[in-house]
């Protein structure tokens, strides 16, 4: 674990943008504005959370014209370059659950006895799926009513409240319940954003031939599934739930994994 | 064979599972959406669209707060700022999460002329058109963010004693709050000088409810929707034309119960038992 960049790249990515947002309030920066839901960057460019935009027009109102195309920017973005980006260098939540996954990591707690594994991973898309279901039926935007990942950010950036105790709940499911339990299996975000970017550009390559198989990359990976090609063959990490966070390459003594562009002619 | 049988029991076992767990998520997701949107009692930015389809329609980004709290004018008499009029609703505050509300007493909404909050809206849950003007302006006195209702019997104006605080603090003076002189017959010389609230000028800033001196507000802010009464289509005001447009598309409702299998002269006529 000497290598650090991507970890540290990321930390730098997410709290500047949470400065910048929690400047637009504190400081009236035109930045960045706004919340994940509907942000506002250089006071111009409007941005939105297609999965949010999705549940407020299940729930039946019809949009502004703003947050639809700041959706479909949002959307575009992460189709062409980031994949799952979002989840480990934009959301706040990801600090949380990678906290709780080195602690747990730190105490041994990932031990098949106390690794409860009785949520599977594809229950997020069930999720995402109901979480839309679900506001057309109420009448509101379902996820964002109790979505720890706004509730934090908008804590960050306006005073946090009895909010803390859903940060808090996160952090002890994802230590002493399911290992990547939030992240890895529930969150209908994360489960949106690996649809949106399923056939992302930008992707973590295998290298076989310099694998020693140490498997170092496995466990350090919060979506080890996508690894499965492990010392096998060289090719890209193409599973949508990769969120490209960069630590197995970080972790690789060997050389065997890197950034790259996806290509898609040689399959 | 047998394996293949095996496999498809499998798969329908596991189907039939997460099919059933998604509906027990649903029904708890529902249950608990469904109560947590239920908080009638919250006042919203002005131009706000009635509260069932304010809450589909915000989406929680908090721009209308930012525009609220950044305002050069949020100042102090003595220079020191102030707190934003608008909050966002934490975890905590009883009020449909992350969505912007404020609290007259602690700071009510001063009624800024050119209305920050509204334009920056991305979804239109705060609805402009709804407060432009014949000149197409943003005016913030077509504001309906809810109806000042004074309770008489806590208010000393009432009681003989010379107040006129909120009178004072209006921002539409004398014509959204007016003060009615009615003689004091228990003292035989004096005044009562009462406020008197107009609910279609009176755009619920809230002003006066943080003005009312008595220790809980006499004069407070309350949302339309639980402030007013509604005549509905029986009654009609047969002077005056306007009302009569109101109920040019009611419909005739019928009741049936026991009384009107009879003719309403027997009925009334009728001896009723309670």
């Amino acid at each position: 674990m000497k290598n650090i960049k991507y970890l540290l790249l990321r930390r730098v990515t997410q709290v500047t943008l949470l400065f910048l947002y929690f400047g637009a309030n504190a400081f009236g920066w035109h930045m960045l504005e706004g919340t994940f839901g509907a942000s506002r960057l250089f006071g111009l460019i409007p941005l939105a959370d297609p999965y949010t935009a999705v549940q407020v027009l299940a729930s039946g109102f019809v949009l502004g014209a703003d947050v639809l195309l700041g959706a479909l920017i949002i959307t575009v973005f992460y189709m062409v370059v980031g994949g799952r980006a979002f989840c480990s260098w934009v959301c706040p939540i990801n600090m949380v659950t990678d906290l709780a996954n080195w602690l747990r990591r730190r105490l041994k707690l990932d031990k098949d006895e106390v690794n409860y594994r009785f949520i599977k991973r594809r229950a997020r898309y069930w999720i995402m799926v109901l979480g839309i279901v679900v506001s057309a039926i109420v009448g509101v935007a379902a996820f964002e009513v109790l979505s720890p990942i706004t509730i934090m950010q908008r804590g960050i950036v306006f005073g946090f409240g009895a909010g803390v105790s859903v940060i808090i709940a996160i952090f002890l499911f994802d230590l002493f319940g399911v290992k990547n339990g939030w992240c890895g299996h529930l969150c209908p975000l994360g489960a949106a954003y690996s649809v949106i970017g399923s056939k992302s550009i930008v992707r973590v390559e295998h290298n076989h031939t310099n694998c020693t198989n140490c498997m170092d990359c496995k466990v350090v990976c919060p979506e080890n599934q996508v690894l499965h090609m492990i010392n096998k063959s060289s090719i890209s990490v193409t599973d949508a739930e990769c969120t490209n966070c960069g630590r197995c390459v970080d972790v690789c003594n060997d050389d065997a994994l890197g950034f790259s562009i996806r290509s898609f002619t040689n399959k | 064979m047998a394996n293949s049988d095996n496999n498809r029991r499998k798969f329908f076992a596991t189907t039939l599972q997460s099919v059933g767990l998604t509906a027990l998520g649903g029904l708890l997701w529902s249950g608990y959406s469904d109560e947590v949107k239920a908080s009638p009692l919250v006042l919203r930015p002005p131009g706000a669209l009635p509260e069932e389809d304010f809450l589909k329609a915000c989406i929680k980004c908090g721009l209308c707060a930012e525009a609220c709290v950044n305002r050069d004018s949020n100042k102090n008499q003595d220079g020191s700022s102030r707190p934003s009029t608008l909050q966002m609703a934490k975890g905590g505050d009883h009020r449909m999460i992350g969505t912007p509300f404020f609290i007259p007493t602690e700071v009510p909404c001063y009624m800024c002329d050119d209305v920050p909050c509204v334009p920056v809206c991305p979804s239109g849950a705060l609805d402009m058109p709804s407060l432009l003007n014949e000149k197409k302006e943003l005016d913030i006195n077509k504001a309906t963010m809810g109806l000042a209702v004074v309770h008489k019997e806590s208010c000393i104006a009432f009681w003989g004693i010379q107040c006129d605080a909120c009178y004072r603090a209006c921002p539409l003076l004398d014509e959204a709050i007016t003060l009615e002189y009615q003689k004091n017959e228990r003292t035989g010389k004096h005044a009562f000088l009462l406020p008197i609230v107009h609910d279609n000028i009176c755009t619920g800033c809230g002003l006066c409810e943080q003005a009312c001196v008595t220790e809980k507000p006499a004069i407070f802010v309350l949302p339309n929707e639980i402030a007013k009464g509604r005549a509905g289509d029986h009654y009609v005001k047969g002077w005056d034309e306007k009302d009569q447009n109101r109920v040019q598309n009611a419909k005739e409702i019928k009741t049936k119960n026991e009384r009107s299998q009879k003719e309403a002269s027997d009925y009334l006529n009728m001896e009723v038992e309670y």
